[in-house]
């Protein structure tokens, strides 16, 4: 394990149903108040790996068969979802998620239940959600099944932000927005970085936003991670357009 | 005309018992989107645990405090055994899981207590009395009362406190309420443990009523109307449902009866629900699908 990695995953193999491999021999690390990118085109197994970092997988029949999954340390390749959300880490679903019936405040309140905290600790999570998502303070008493996607996506971050999570694994977040929308969210993402110090696993098919905000990156090609490097690095290289045509 | 309120009042009051319940099945599917079929047997369990802890000499309120103890032992076997298996499942999955369940617990109340009918009373005295010029049944008037009291409760608990607003959460999306870390097993618990409470004072009230027997377990077939036209979602649609169809019924057979035949207050419901269900499928109350375009 590297020194002082927050996450690293060790040659972890996923199987779905007992019988369809999802991801195999995949090791990636994320370093403390750092964004890392999980790039790859659509089926690559970038929701696969997620999931089975937090745990989701296993609510879904997959399993873990092979390798380790190390979080500040500690093993939590087979830790519940729910114990992960208590230790920090947390996961911003593909598509979002978000409870339609219920209001944007009360989707970002259900966030805020894991740790049993205070009403008044709780006004102060959700003063801090708004102060970085300043548009779903206008939108609290709505409810959230009818916010565009752009606000669904923020609800459904803020949301996952309420239980005061030191890594956030965000699968998608780009998924079906506009453009400007998909810069804002990605400035919010490195702002929290920045004054938080939280950090970020980001899977995304917008390799072009993604590269722009993360500090390392993955390519993940057919369930195996194909390369590696600094977002920089990744971004002037051939190496990207290759995976995603190879496809 | 007084007669017909008479009839109208004397129908509204007997609809809430139904709406008694409905609410235990809204409860169940508001939590988890599934349709519990078991909501008659628990009503019948309940009952049945009620009377025949009464008979072997034991106070009324502790029997009642026996009683919810061994519905929450009864939810947590099914959350245990049941539901936690089929996390993510389908909801016909979770469905078909419930009409297992209804007759496991009916066996199982049969082989602890036996098949006999047994009488409960509640000591409400179910003589009518008169009322601006209207005989009224003082034990209707009495469940409607705990009815009123059940919604109010149960409103504030979805609506104002934690437990409440995850367990909607669970019911729109189960895997984001697990992401959130949001503990399944423990909402379920309790969601079936309200809902067994439920079931138990419906099963007082229609033991009271009927006698407590294995037929109990049907008036579920009466609860199906009501929350199809109250719609499944909602506490207060339950027991909207439950007024309409109380009145509706109670008028059709004395007004109707007369010229197309006794006996339409069997099959008056169902064709109520039917009609609902052309017209307004979500029923009153009932949430629709959100859809963005």
């Amino acid at each position: 394990m590297p020194v002082g990695a927050l996450l690293h995953i060790q040659n972890i193999e996923v199987i779905y149903e007992k019988v369809i491999l999802a991801v195999q021999d995949i090791s990636l690390s994320v370093a403390p108040q750092s964004i890392v990118a999980l790039l790859g085109a659509n089926g690559a197994g970038k929701s696969t790996t997620l999931k089975a970092i937090s745990g989701l997988a296993s609510a879904q029949r997959g399993e873990i068969v092979d390798g380790r999954i190390e979080y500040q340390g500690n093993d939590i390749t087979t830790t519940p979802p729910a114990t992960l959300v208590e230790r920090g880490l947390v996961q911003v679903l593909e598509g979002r998620h978000c409870f339609a019936h219920l209001s944007v405040e009360e989707n970002l309140l259900t966030g805020g239940f894991v740790h049993n905290p205070s009403r008044h600790k709780l006004n102060q999570l959700l003063e801090s959600i708004y102060h970085y998502f300043p548009r779903l303070k206008l939108l609290r008493k709505n409810l959230a099944g009818y916010a565009s996607g752009g606000e669904q996506q923020m609800v459904a971050i803020g949301r996952a932000l309420m239980s005061e999570p030191t890594l956030v694994l965000l699968d998608e977040p780009s998924m079906g927005l506009a453009p400007q929308i998909v810069e804002e969210i990605f400035t919010i993402i490195k702002n929290l970085r920045d004054e938080q110090g939280m950090s970020f696993l980001v899977a995304e098919q917008n390799a072009g936003a993604a590269l722009r905000y993360a500090d390392y990156a993955y390519i993940l090609e057919n369930g195996r991670i194909s390369s590696e490097g600094d977002a920089e690095h990744i971004n002037q290289s051939e190496v990207l357009l290759a995976s995603y045509l190879a496809g | 005309m007084s007669f017909f309120f008479e009839v109208l009042l004397g129908g509204l009051l007997a609809g809430v018992m139904y709406s008694l319940v409905a609410i235990g099945f809204v409860l169940i599917y508001k939590a988890s989107g599934v349709f519990n079929f078991a909501q008659g047997s628990m009503v019948l369990f309940a009952a049945l645990t009620f009377v025949s802890l009464l008979e072997r000499g034991i106070s009324f309120w502790l029997a009642f405090v026996l009683t919810l103890l061994a519905m929450v032992a009864l939810a947590w076997t099914i959350e245990r055994w049941v539901l936690r298996k089929l996390v993510n499942r389908p909801p016909i999955t979770l469905f078909m899981a419930t009409l297992g369940l209804s007759y496991i617990i009916e066996g199982l109340a049969q082989s602890l207590w036996g098949a006999q009918v047994h009488g409960l009373d509640l000591g409400i005295n179910d003589e009518p009395f008169e009322f601006q010029g209207m005989l009224l049944s003082q034990f209707d008037i009495f469940a409607a009362c705990v009815a009123g009291v059940l919604v109010l409760v149960l409103s504030v608990f979805f609506n104002k406190t934690r437990t409440g607003i995850a367990l909607r959460a669970v019911a729109d999306d189960q895997l984001a309420a697990l992401a959130v870390g949001i503990k399944l097993e423990k909402l379920w618990l309790i969601v079936w443990t309200v809902a067994g409470f439920v079931g138990l004072v419906a099963g007082l009230l229609w033991g009271a009523r009927l006698g407590v027997q294995f037929s109990l377990s049907l008036v579920v077939l009466k609860a199906l109307p009501v929350l199809i036209i109250g719609g499944f979602t909602s506490i207060s649609g339950s027991i909207v449902g439950g007024l309409i169809i109380g009145a509706s019924e109670k008028l059709a057979e004395v007004f109707l009866g007369a010229y197309i035949g006794g006996g339409i207050e069997n099959w008056f419901p169902y064709m109520l629900a039917m009609l609902f269900l052309l017209v307004r499928p979500t029923g009153i109350f009932g949430e629709r699908q959100i859809e963005r375009v």
